[in-house]
């Protein structure tokens, strides 16, 4: 069987705080194909992009406690590493695209020597083949005038222009991984379908794996080939893309769906009441249950745990929907 | 259906200065806009950031005074420039603020795009939804207090809530107590900005059930700024498109967005993402290149026309005027046929 470009068992992150230890992220695990997309979807809270910091190893304040059982980069252990070996990777294997492109990038600097500076740092390359190397990169994500542009800085450039400057310095070592954090979350619709069609592309051409990270359905619905779905810092269900669009498992992801406006038909919305739960108390039992229409006197007592229902299924319910066997589930 | 317009605003403009008064350039926010909502009626604004939806907005309740055109309420007009109430430039907000009458003022309210930054976080919960109350002499005492728990159940919030502060309700809630205090002068006309993209997906849903309800109880006219067409599909009438200052299209929410016209809107409707994978992931029928041009050095002709895929010599030279379909539309492209199909 293919190794995967990433694999996270069982990671957990806690946080210390006045009012109490938040349950940030707990037992996570995920498996990211080689050349394959897989997003990490839900809503603030959720846990999902201090998921993607500690996995690149960014979760460092004094008050965080990061652990797991398994990190492994195309098949490096990353666990066993030490911060430098794992700074090394950052970049050149594994990378990360930030959602606000103009606080992600040096304001004083040129934009050609921040694309440069990957080139110089990871391949000792001279400034002048690195600035090559920059100016093809912009050529890369689609930049127009590239060898004029080079010499701009950030705020000469547009929102959606930044956003490609970014995908350009996540992308310039060829890295296995790239995680994109809500990478189109502060563009306008139109800009957002063009970074999506660009990310799509360089994918493909680079045999890149991509982790999104995102609260937009549609995001995922355009880019992704598997989904999984956090809610109160836990997974609740993974499913590869078209199979959770049509046959939603988890009665929090077929209530998100039913919540979600969509632009082909004018249905009435049906909202999820109440608010997600707070971190530092998390509800008993599953921690849906006080907005679940599903509920039973089991999941108050008895968190769900995440049982496989299939190839690439699973499901973290007592009472799931339109799984195989979800009978033999409920039953139990 | 909707009676005779509440609130109609014509050839509004707003003009901001960039830079010093040396080398400082204009630049038209909001050119030559018109609209009319009617009781019961929900308007829809939609456009990309700079597109001038939000200063649009601005003026239609006060807070920005139109550099030309008029609004009026009822009938009578409640804004706009005219020799006779603005006579000092230097003194334009007071003279702005005479010109509106407090009936007026009251009558057309806003709901803020973000619910933390729209809340005093020092203020009770009780004295936040009371202030139109206060500044408006509504109620006083023990009528202010229950007013005020009548307002939040009205918004699904218990009359519980009233001695607590913001930072104890999340985003969802917030946003209902933003909109219990805009329904606190009892208006007439509720002018939204963009009141839910700042929540979460299954809340945005709560938000927006609220104000339909609310419109269906209190026969509210609403004007709703928003960018995300899935939204103002399920909430909206009649929709109105802007770019760079101007109405590309306006019309019923079947004509604009099942039927779009103008190719500004035929591209934003074909990049939203549908949320089915395989209609998502289809090849998109217009794709539209680059981005909103600079609004203070804006292209000849059509603003549209460098991203343009229709675009021809009369689009480069000549603004196009909105022109009236044979349905309920109007759009304002040289190619975009009139007829009703």
């Amino acid at each position: 069987m293919q190794e995967a470009a990433l694999s996270v068992d069982r990671l957990t992150v806690r946080f210390r705080t006045l009012r109490g230890e938040v349950k940030a992220v707990t037992d996570v695990s995920l498996s990211l194909p080689r050349g394959g997309v897989l997003a990490v979807v839900g809503e603030s809270g959720s846990g999902k992009s201090v998921t993607a910091r500690a996995i690149m190893g960014l979760v460092t304040s004094d008050n965080a406690t990061v652990s797991a059982e398994g990190l492994s980069l195309a098949g490096r252990n990353l666990l066993t590493m030490t911060p430098e070996e794992r700074q090394t990777l950052r970049g050149s294997a594994i990378s990360l695209v930030f959602q606000d492109a103009l606080s992600a990038l040096n304001p004083v600097l040129t934009v050609g020597s921040q694309l440069a500076e990957p080139f110089r740092i990871h391949q000792g390359l001279s400034r002048r083949d690195a600035r090559d190397r920059a100016v093809d990169l912009l050529r890369r994500v689609r930049i127009p005038s590239a060898e004029r542009r080079i010499n701009d800085y950030p705020h000469q450039f547009s929102g959606g222009m930044r956003q490609r400057l970014l995908i350009a310095v996540g992308i310039a070592l060829n890295p296995e991984v790239l995680i994109a954090d809500e990478p189109t979350t502060a563009l306008d619709v139109t800009v957002q379908a063009q970074i999506l069609d660009l990310l799509d592309e360089l994918r493909r051409d680079l045999d890149m794996a991509i982790l999104l990270i995102t609260h937009d359905l549609g995001v995922v619905a355009r880019l992704a080939e598997d989904v999984a779905v956090m809610y109160a810092g836990r997974i609740v269900e993974t499913a590869p893309a078209e199979r959770l669009f049509a046959r939603p498992a988890h009665p929090y992801t077929s209530a998100l769906f039913a919540s979600a406006p969509r632009i082909s038909a004018a249905a009435a919305l049906k909202p999820i009441g109440g608010s997600p739960p707070d971190l530092v108390a998390p509800p008993q039992g599953c921690a849906f249950h006080p907005r679940c229409s599903r509920r039973s006197a089991l999941c108050v007592a008895q968190r769900p745990p995440l049982m496989p229902t299939g190839a690439g299924l699973a499901v973290a319910c007592h009472h799931p929907r339109n799984t195989e066997d979800g009978g033999r589930i409920d039953a139990g | 259906m909707p009676g005779d317009p509440i609130l109609v605003a014509e050839s509004l403009e707003k003009v901001f200065r960039v830079g010093g008064a040396l080398f400082g350039r204009r630049f038209n926010a909001v050119s030559d806009v018109s609209l009319a909502v009617a009781p019961g009626e929900t308007l829809s604004i939609v456009g990309e950031s700079g597109s001038g939806k939000t200063t649009l907005a601005r003026m239609l309740v006060g807070l920005d005074r139109p550099d030309a055109g008029i609004i009026r309420f009822h009938g009578r007009p409640s804004a706009g420039k005219s020799d006779e109430s603005n006579k000092s430039e230097k003194n334009g907000a007071t003279a702005f603020g005479h010109t509106r009458s407090r009936t007026q003022r009251r009558a057309i309210q806003m709901v803020f795009q973000d619910p933390y930054a729209s809340l005093n976080p020092r203020r009770t919960i009780l004295d936040i939804v009371a202030e139109p109350l206060d500044v408006h002499g509504l109620a006083r005492g023990l009528a202010r207090r229950q007013r005020v728990e009548e307002l939040l159940g009205l918004v699904g919030l218990g009359a519980a809530v009233t001695g607590r502060f913001p930072h104890e309700f999340s985003g969802g809630q917030r946003q209902r107590i933003g909109i219990a205090r805009a329904l606190a002068a009892e208006p007439s006309v509720l002018v939204c900005d963009e009141p839910v993209s700042a929540l979460d997906m299954s809340v945005q849903a709560q938000v927006v059930n609220l104000l339909i309800d609310l419109q269906r109880k209190l026969g509210l006219a609403i004007v709703f700024i928003a960018h995300d067409l899935a939204v103002v599909r399920a909430m909206s009438h009649r929709v109105m498109v802007m770019y760079m200052g101007k109405v590309v299209e306006t019309g019923t929410v079947a004509e604009v967005l099942d039927r779009p016209r103008h190719p500004y809107t035929q591209a934003l409707r074909a990049s939203v993402l549908d949320l089915d994978p395989e209609i998502a992931r289809a090849p998109r029928r217009l794709v539209v290149s680059g981005e909103p041009p600079n609004p203070v050095d804006p292209p000849a002709g059509c603003s549209f026309h460098p991203r343009c895929p229709m675009a021809t010599d009369i689009c480069r030279q000549a603004v196009p005027a909105l022109r009236e379909g044979t349905g309920d539309f109007a759009v304002a492209c040289v190619n975009a046929s009139l007829k009703s199909d």
